[in-house]
């Protein structure tokens, strides 16, 4: 290497300046690999914990309706955790269908329409509500937003459509349910999904807009039409990751949802979570057998999220390396 | 000339859909900001000199009134209920003596106000994060630094997307891992366990901030420090390390601002407790988790210090949000 022959006939006499480059990079590539290698462990812990439950009921602990942690002499232990499955992926939906178009109203604002002086600011404050802890939003969902939501939302809901609509039937009792996570789960990854769509807008080149602009286009046909489909992978990405953010998020989950594990049709009336599942009962878990299916469960919820990550850096990536190559 | 109705048409749809992005961030704006301010608001009510300085005290229910509570009868085989009927002292106008005023009492201290304070929970959650972010910073900052100085190698990729897989896990699952590795081991629920699930979620903000702070260190920098014949270690510790060292820190700062606010890891790692303790191998209380239970108890003095809590951390992740813009606009200005 070039600079290490610089540096040897710089200082030939101080023999740990000159070799220092080699503990140094030892250091570096110790130290990064451990971030590696706490993925790896991460993996391997979870595996290893969660064999007892897989080998004993297979699929059946994500997809098994019985969630029965205690043996009584009616019904022995079991351990299907579809009810937290389903509360999952309903909440997530609820939230990503309110969140995706809002979040990315936000972003075309913020990247393309809004003058600069406000676009400071308001990117500032999308950063740091992006930043509040999980608890704050599910206190101030118990307290303000659930009676508020009740009031204005639910009760008059479940009992105009809830009557013909299951889904929506009431009755509401405690306020806690699907619905009303989600909306609170909207309101958390809106950030998230809204700054990363202003990144990627931010990455289509000029060239495609004056282009537009040129043939006579309006601006909303610029956005729509060259700006929005240039970056489309990028905000696909953004709301995969809104969507891990979601299905993870434990504390908003476990404070609004009711933790139920009864599957009601209804989904204004209390379910559970995968996360919050695991957060309520690991620390009570009264059998080898449900901790360790409590971890298939945390496990699970690693892997999806893993996946949803990976193809969303993937997304985002691919938009930021086009950009390189257009300009 | 008069516009076509397709030019009307075209021109109409453009501000619609220009106007509806302006409502969707409004929509949005609206719940972000009513949060912070009711947190303000009712958090701010919370705030006193009790509240900085006190420990939990527990609501003030009566005790149960002295002849009842001493009365034991006892237990005959061939009356197994009979002390459950336990006699009523009479009133004066012949009701149950005390149990209206009891009641009452009880009613009294559900309602009552804030008792006692958090200072346990803010000497844990400093103790547990900062611990844990000394746990963090020499794998993240050696991580970030190997990142930015050798980032075209395979092995940075991996470190990268290692990093992300990290900060996009569920925070929970750091919990649930410290709880299998750490407290089910040593059978106890410890805040040491605490501060390694919150390093696990530090790790990838500080390798994070650590690598795009000194990617912003001009290359011209790093030449100027190799032409005078430093090798690459003395350049990246005398050179490039302090040109960044203020986005470095502010770094540190958001980890140690979003390593507080966990809740989720905290629960199945340290527990929680109701006094202050100093042990990093014992239980501790910390603010996220008195949010948390306070939130769902039936006291309302108690939902009053859950508020005030979070008015903390908020203030806590306001406070550092805007040293670090400070910090960046700086920085930002030097490039």
């Amino acid at each position: 290497m070039a600079n290490q022959q610089t540096s040897a006939s710089w200082s030939s006499g101080k023999s740990l300046l000159r070799h220092g480059d080699v503990p140094f990079r030892i250091g570096t590539v110790v130290l990064a690999s451990a971030v590696v290698l706490l993925v790896i462990a991460i993996a391997v812990i979870m595996v290893n914990a969660s064999q007892e439950a897989r080998q004993a009921f297979g699929l059946d602990v994500l997809f098994g309706t019985e969630w029965n942690p205690i043996e009584t002499e009616v019904a022995p232990p079991a351990f299907g955790a579809y009810p937290a499955v389903r509360g999952t992926v309903l909440s997530a939906l609820i939230a990503i269908l309110i969140a995706a178009p809002l979040a990315i109203g936000i972003g075309i604002y913020l990247a393309e329409l809004c003058p600069p002086s406000i676009s400071t600011p308001l990117s500032f404050l999308v950063e740091l509500l992006a930043a509040i802890p999980s608890v704050i939003y599910g206190v101030w969902g118990v307290f303000v937003f659930v009676p508020f939501f009740n009031t204005v939302f639910a009760e008059p809901v479940s009992q105009s459509f809830g009557l013909v609509i299951p889904w929506l039937a009431g009755p509401i009792a405690t306020g806690r349910g699907i619905i009303v996570t989600g909306v609170i789960l909207a309101i958390m990854i809106l950030p998230t999904i809204a700054s990363l769509t202003r990144d990627v807008l931010r990455l289509v080149p000029n060239t495609q807009r004056e282009a537009m602009l040129a043939i006579g286009a309006t601006r909303w046909e610029m956005i729509s039409q060259a700006v929005v489909p240039y970056a489309s992978a990028g905000i696909i990405g953004a709301i995969m990751l809104g969507i891990g953010r979601a299905l993870g998020e434990t504390m908003a989950a476990t404070m609004l949802i009711g933790n139920s594990q009864r599957i009601s049709e209804s989904l204004f009336l209390p379910s559970t979570t995968a996360a919050s599942l695991v957060a309520n009962e690991l620390t009570n878990s009264v059998s080898s057998l449900h901790e360790s299916a409590l971890i298939t469960v945390a496990l699970a919820l690693f892997g999806i999220t893993l996946l949803l990550n990976l193809s969303a850096r993937l997304l985002i990536w691919y938009v930021e390396r086009g950009n390189r190559g257009a300009k | 000339m008069k516009p076509s109705t397709n030019y009307r048409w075209r021109k109409l749809v453009d501000q619609v859909m220009r106007s509806a992005t302006v409502v969707a961030t409004g929509c949005a704006v609206i719940p972000l900001v009513a949060i912070i301010a009711y947190v303000i608001a009712i958090g701010g009510t919370a705030m006193s000199a009790s509240f900085f300085t006190d420990v939990y005290q527990p609501p003030d229910l009566p005790t149960q009134s002295e002849d009842v509570a001493n009365e034991e009868v006892p237990f005959n085989p061939d009356d197994p209920f009979a002390n459950l009927e336990v006699p009523a002292p009479e009133n004066a106008d012949g009701g149950l003596a005390g149990e209206s005023d009891e009641m009452q009492a009880v009613a009294d201290a559900y309602a009552a106000g804030p008792r006692g304070g958090v200072l346990h929970g803010i000497l844990g959650t400093l103790m547990i994060t900062g611990i844990g972010l000394l746990m963090a910073l020499p794998i993240g900052i050696f991580a970030g630094i190997y990142l930015s100085e050798y980032r075209n190698e395979r092995l940075a990729t991996v470190v990268r997307f290692s990093s992300d897989v990290l900060s996009g896990s569920p925070s929970i699952i750091a919990g649930v891992v410290i709880y299998v590795v750490v407290v089910l081991q040593t059978q106890q629920f410890s805040a040491i366990a605490g501060s390694m699930a919150l390093a696990i979620l530090m790790v990838p903000i500080v390798t994070r901030t650590t690598e795009e702070m000194l990617k912003l260190v001009p290359e011209a920098m790093r030449e100027a420090a190799r032409g005078l014949g430093a090798p690459t270690w003395y350049s990246t510790f005398t050179v490039v390390l302090p040109t960044a060292l203020p986005g470095i820190v502010t770094g540190v700062m958001l980890a140690f601002a979003r390593g507080a606010g966990e809740t989720a890891p905290l629960i199945l790692t340290v527990l929680g407790s109701n006094v202050i303790t100093m042990s990093m191998f014992e239980p501790m209380a910390a603010l996220p988790l008195l949010t948390y239970r306070y939130t769902e108890s039936p006291y309302i003095g108690e939902n009053t210090l859950a508020w005030g809590a979070a008015f903390v951390l908020v203030m806590l992740v306001l406070i550092v949000n805007i040293l670090v813009r400070l910090a960046t606009r700086r920085v930002g200005v030097t490039r």
